[in-house]
């Protein structure tokens, strides 16, 4: 009987949403009165799992797994629930995690939930809190089954720290030929931009910005918050910036510290997309712009005068505070 | 090929979250439905291959009788034939079940699904289908190309994209990429008149126990009042003292 937690790594590094993973993984753990096992794949070093509550780390060393691959890697994880007899999975909810779970969960005959917010209200039953309508409200759903998935929903719980000294073991999976049935043939990969889905700081442009040649003011400012860059819907639709930027209800969720909207005037769907962030600032120079009843932190006036200024202010902060 | 485009039944975006019965239950008075958006892109991608490479497209949504104006919009939109598996949708596995039934029944070679729908937001249902048919599975789908029984489609990953060759049959969970938002269709006159004539087959359920089951909802509390600074140094000084973001 175990908490197992699967922590993602990317270039053998475990990943700081794995390590939020852990420390949820190590909160149901405790309300269990069981102790967490964490499953790694082709990781360099696994030390840094036990400062988070782990107390037993398997570690799956396999070339084949060098790339990601939804069946095999859901093999491993289930062999690996079976191993610790594990009750509960916990998963983030990165792009790979949400990708293998349903296969995990069809594996093992276990109950899935995604997006969970906070540790479960209780354990038996198991009930978990999970966000819906994406981010327009929460549900507390009932897993019935004897194993349970969890999706951890990306800084929701945060890191916590519990210094717990862990074993490691080599775990070898047996891995069948149809788990390779797909090919990888590219993997196109800015390596030198942050991410929206790791960045504790997003900024964020829209159609107030007037076109796409305006944009070297905001990528300025998220070089100088360390942040990831995104934009708003129509921003994308008329192909300002990459689909892969747009954030929003059909676009991607934005679950970072700090969200900077500038020029964009808040339109429900894009509310949504963003309401997991937790602090929201407002750059607009419409007083009556939506974005304003959902933000903390709002400067009415106009973009192309504010954000250099703040750009400028940021970088004497970062000297000062370096 | 045989292509089944999952649809879901879900409440337009713009629309306001609202719990009835002891908040158990979604409100549904006043809320305009429509297809799931993932879904819609897949929906139009279908109707590419259709079009282009002589491929059946049929659509399937599991739920009651009120659902069907959706799978009609379907197929005003071009889809061939309806099926309608008439149980409530209650979790994301029994879902998976029915629909994995239907795909294995029909035989088809392309399943699609969106990456999540815009409602509960699961995203589990098309890697559920897929496993349950034994079929390959990609998930955040922004390109699909078939050629014979080989498929090349293009998946978003945390931070880039990656190009992935593939064999049918194959589910997808598809997004925008599929096609673009300009792609999409509004049906016209004559793609409404013909909907009426086109087959929705109503399908009895099979069994399938839902694993989940939600027993309440909560909307988010409400927020305090933006605070309005009037230049970038105290922006940064809140950020810094009071937010403790930066």
């Amino acid at each position: 009987m175990s908490v197992l937690v699967y922590t993602e790594s990317e270039e053998g590094k475990i990943k700081k949403i794995a390590l939020e993973a852990v420390s949820y993984a190590k909160g149901i753990a405790d309300q269990m009165g069981t102790s967490v096992t964490a499953v790694t794949i082709n990781t360099n070093d696994a030390s840094e799992l036990g400062k988070y509550g782990a107390s037993k780390v398997l570690q799956v060393s396999n070339d084949k797994l060098n790339k990601f691959n939804g069946e095999a890697y859901a093999d491993v994880i289930g062999q690996a629930a079976k191993n610790e007899g594990a009750q509960v999975i916990v998963l983030t909810s990165s792009a790979n995690s949400k990708f293998l779970a349903p296969t995990l969960a069809v594996n093992l005959d276990a109950g899935y939930v995604a997006n969970v917010t906070a540790l479960p209200e209780s354990t038996s039953p198991l009930k978990v809190k999970h966000s819906v309508f994406t981010n327009k409200a929460f549900a507390t759903t009932e897993i019935k089954t004897d194993i349970k998935i969890i999706g951890l929903g990306k800084n929701s719980y945060g890191l916590k720290e519990d210094e717990t000294s862990a074993s490691t073991e080599a775990f070898s999976p047996n891995l069948d030929a149809h788990d390779f049935d797909m090919e990888i043939v590219s993997v196109d990969k800015a390596t030198d931009k942050v991410t929206i889905a790791d960045a504790e700081i997003v900024v964020s442009g829209g159609r107030g910005l007037k076109g796409p040649e305006n944009w070297g003011m905001v990528e300025e400012l998220a070089q100088t918050l360390g942040a990831a860059t995104a934009c708003s819907k129509p921003v994308s639709d008329m192909g300002w910036r990459p689909h892969s930027e747009h954030v929003g209800q059909t676009g991607k969720p934005v679950a970072s510290n700090l969200y900077i909207a500038i020029g964009i005037s808040g339109a429900i769907q894009h509310l949504a997309g963003i309401n997991a962030s937790k602090v929201k600032v407002v750059i607009n120079n419409d007083p009556e712009a939506p974005f304003f009843k959902a933000a903390d932190y709002g400067i009415v006036g106009d973009a192309f005068e504010i954000v250099p200024k703040l750009t400028e202010k940021l970088k004497e902060f970062k000297a000062q505070n370096a | 090929m045989k292509i089944l485009v999952c649809i879901s039944h879900v409440p337009d975006t713009t629309s306001k979250i609202n719990f009835t019965d002891g908040d158990t239950k979604f409100d549904t008075n006043g809320v305009q439905f429509v297809i799931n958006p993932n879904d819609e892109f897949g929906l139009t991608r279908a109707m590419w291959f259709k079009e282009k490479q002589g491929a059946t497209v049929h659509v399937v949504n599991v739920g009651g009788a009120e659902t069907e104006p959706t799978l009609r919009k379907a197929l005003a939109i071009g889809a061939d034939e309806a099926i309608r598996v008439n149980t409530a949708a209650t979790d994301g596995f029994s879902v998976a079940k029915q629909l994995a039934n239907v795909a294995k029944e029909g035989g088809y070679d392309l399943v699609i699904g969106g990456r999540e729908s815009i409602d509960y937001n699961g995203g589990m249902v098309p890697g559920m289908v897929a496993k349950l048919i034994g079929a390959n599975f990609v998930n955040t789908c922004i390109s699909l190309e078939v050629e014979g029984d080989k498929a090349t489609a293009i998946r978003e990953i945390d931070g880039g994209k990656e190009t992935l060759k593939t064999s049918l049959p194959l589910v997808i969970g598809g997004q925008k990429g599929l096609v673009e938002e300009s792609d999409l269709r509004i049906p016209n006159m004559r793609g409404i008149m013909q909907a009426r004539t086109k087959p929705l087959n109503v399908k009895e359920p099979v069994d399938a126990n839902a694993e989940t089951n939600t027993v309440s909802f909560e909307k988010p509390a409400p927020k305090g009042a933006v605070k309005l600074v009037d230049n970038v140094d105290e922006l940064v000084n809140l950020l810094h003292n009071e937010a403790k973001v930066i």
